[in-house]
């Protein structure tokens, strides 16, 4: 909670305090990568944020008008890094889109496991790298063991752990993998033989329903720990119309209580992977979860959290339901596409749900291969676009709990 | 509502002068807007209660230019620029796509970058939206609070997304 004082500018009897410019970052370590902010404080006090960035900008944009679709792919990768599956996914149904083309169900299906399973990754990610802003190491080193485990299973299913270029136009690269060693990780984690073969999708299950159980210990180590409380609880407040103002999207939208997810209300391109599955769009006040602490108010930084800790357990029901039908599904698992396919002179704008938001491809066609403009909307630099009013007043070890709620990748943001 | 209802309920409000066209045929149906008017347009699509469109998803600046003489005889457009507003509404579930069209250069003076009123006033997000349009494209946002470039530094030359863009040699003596 943040402190209230009778005058905010007297700390001690007459002592007063000047007014005083902070540089935070570009290399500080819980602006999550290379943000810098420039802060106005008087004493603890901070009155005006000014976020500066592009320290990564790498012309994504420009590279994308002189490169055709799947040569393109693999710097969505690189935009949001900790979520490249979804990224992939995004600009794929965007090309496709455009270009009409249908994709099987099967296709369908794979993407849909593939991409919750990096939604469980990357808000792991959120979760810790959050921990760790507010001082608590070990929930960090907790979801980077089991983020791991993502990653063993993501590298059997196209040999990168990082930047997969998995998920591509028409389907993806590869079907899912058959039999496979088991990840050494879920060998030790599990007590089980570490030479042991099994289905790939087999160890998918063994790691969630190992992962289910941890999540409750996360709520002990971390959410419902009174320091973290008390430095999340009534903080940085947003309200819904607020949120929506700033643009901002996925969990920070739903943490202000407004119920929208592009799963659900999205294109019928994208929702259509979803079509027959069970899944809630999770959204604050949680209604009808238990113990949730007396301090937090709709919108604050508790409920942005807490949004991305109860959407890891609705992406494993999905991936669960995705597994349960893919010995069932029918078609490939891609259609292929050429490189010379010419793209039409129309244009497309298509958004997604990744985990930190809604993820927008703009794509315009102009008869030839290489699109005329190739714009990747950030849904991180709207998030961002909000740290300003959201600090204003606030002490100053309270601006990485605010940034870090936001749960920003800088590589997306400045594309 | 679908594109057709919202080209006639705006429209009926602004007359056919400022609502230009309707391509409902497009993969995502647009509207054209007069650029001398496009905070009152956008204003009234955001309080209009049929309308709500209270979100404002993305705003792109395109530079409509082929700079290959050999590829320009196929190129299907003329050459301009456009600004682009895709909305959606949060409460409705419905989006549209507002167009701008401009001049690459204002009076035809090459360097001199055209004019289009600011929305940073209808919705926030706007603001960053703008910056980078201005940053990349090279488009003037009349009205805006804080125009500055915010990807690249503040002494950078040009605009890295316009067609005919060339990329320096070097900055502050480092070599490209």
């Amino acid at each position: 909670m943040a402190t209230q004082l009778e005058d905010q500018r007297v700390i001690e009897f007459d002592v007063r305090t000047d007014e005083m410019l902070i540089n935070m970052g570009p290399q500080h370590p819980s602006t999550h990568g290379v943000l810098r902010l420039l802060l106005r404080t008087d004493g603890e006090i901070v009155y005006e944020v000014t976020p500066h960035l592009g320290y990564l900008h790498r012309c994504a944009e420009k590279i994308g008008e002189n490169l055709n679709g799947p040569q393109w792919l693999p710097y969505t990768d690189r935009m949001d890094y900790l979520a490249a599956m979804n990224m992939n996914l995004g600009m794929s149904l965007t090309y496709e889109k455009l270009i009409g083309m249908e994709v099987p169900e099967k296709a369908m299906n794979v993407r849909l496991i593939i991409a919750e399973l990096g939604r469980v990754a990357s808000h792991l990610v959120g979760m810790g790298a959050y921990g760790l802003d507010l001082g608590s190491f070990s929930p960090f080193l907790y979801a980077f063991r089991e983020r791991e485990i993502i990653l063993d299973l993501f590298e059997e299913a196209c040999g990168a752990r990082l930047t997969y270029s998995y998920l591509t136009i028409g389907g993806a690269t590869h079907d899912l993998p058959g039999m496979i060693e088991i990840p050494p990780g879920l060998a030790a984690l599990t007590g089980n033989d570490p030479r042991m073969k099994m289905q790939w999708t087999d160890a998918v299950l063994m790691f969630l329903d190992w992962l289910e159980k941890r999540i409750r210990e996360y709520h002990i180590l971390l959410t419902r720990n009174s320091i973290f409380v008390k430095r999340t609880a009534a903080l940085g407040v947003m309200s819904g119309e607020m949120a929506i103002d700033y643009g901002c999207t996925g969990p920070v939208l739903r943490g202000s209580g407004v119920d929208f997810d592009l799963r659900r209300d999205g294109d019928p391109i994208y929702t259509r992977m979803y079509e027959g599955y069970d899944f809630d769009v999770i959204s604050a006040p949680f209604e009808g979860v238990a113990g949730i602490p007396r301090d937090v108010i709709l919108g604050d930084n508790w409920c942005r959290f807490f949004v991305r800790m109860l959407e890891v357990i609705e992406a494993i029901k999905l991936v669960r339901q995705g597994i349960e039908k893919y010995p069932t599904t029918e078609g490939d698992f891609r259609v292929p596409y050429k490189m010379t396919t010419k793209l039409p002179a129309d244009e497309v704008y298509l958004e997604t749900e990744c985990p930190r938001g809604q993820m927008g491809f703009y794509i315009v066609g102009d008869g030839q291969a290489e699109p005329m403009r190739a714009r990747a909307k950030s849904s991180c630099f709207c998030n961002l676009s909000i740290t300003g009013p959201l600090c204003e007043g606030v002490l100053l070890g309270d601006v990485p709990s605010i940034v870090g709620s936001l749960d920003i990748v800088m590589g997306e943001i400045d594309r | 509502m679908t594109p057709q209802e919202i080209f006639t309920s705006l429209t009926d409000k602004f007359g056919s002068d400022t609502i230009l066209a309707l391509n409902a045929e497009a993969c995502d149906p647009w509207i054209e807007v007069a650029p001398a008017s496009i905070v009152e347009v956008s204003a009234f699509l955001k309080a209009e209660e049929s309308l709500k469109f209270d979100m404002l998803c993305d705003l792109s600046g395109v530079d409509y230019l082929e700079p290959d003489a050999k590829r320009a005889k196929k190129f299907p457009y003329e050459p301009h620029l456009e600004v682009v507003y895709h909305l959606l509404s949060v409460s409705i579930k419905h989006k549209i796509t507002i167009k701008v069209k401009l001049p690459r250069w204002k009076n035809d003076e090459e360097g001199s970058l055209p004019d289009v009123p600011s929305v940073a006033h209808v919705w926030k997000i706007a603001d960053w939206h703008e910056r980078e349009a201005f940053d990349l494209v090279g488009i003037n946002f009349i009205g805006h609070p804080n125009l500055l470039r915010i990807l690249c530094p503040d002494d950078w030359e040009g605009h890295g997304l316009r067609k005919d863009y060339e990329f320096p040699l070097e900055y502050h003596g480092v070599r490209g």
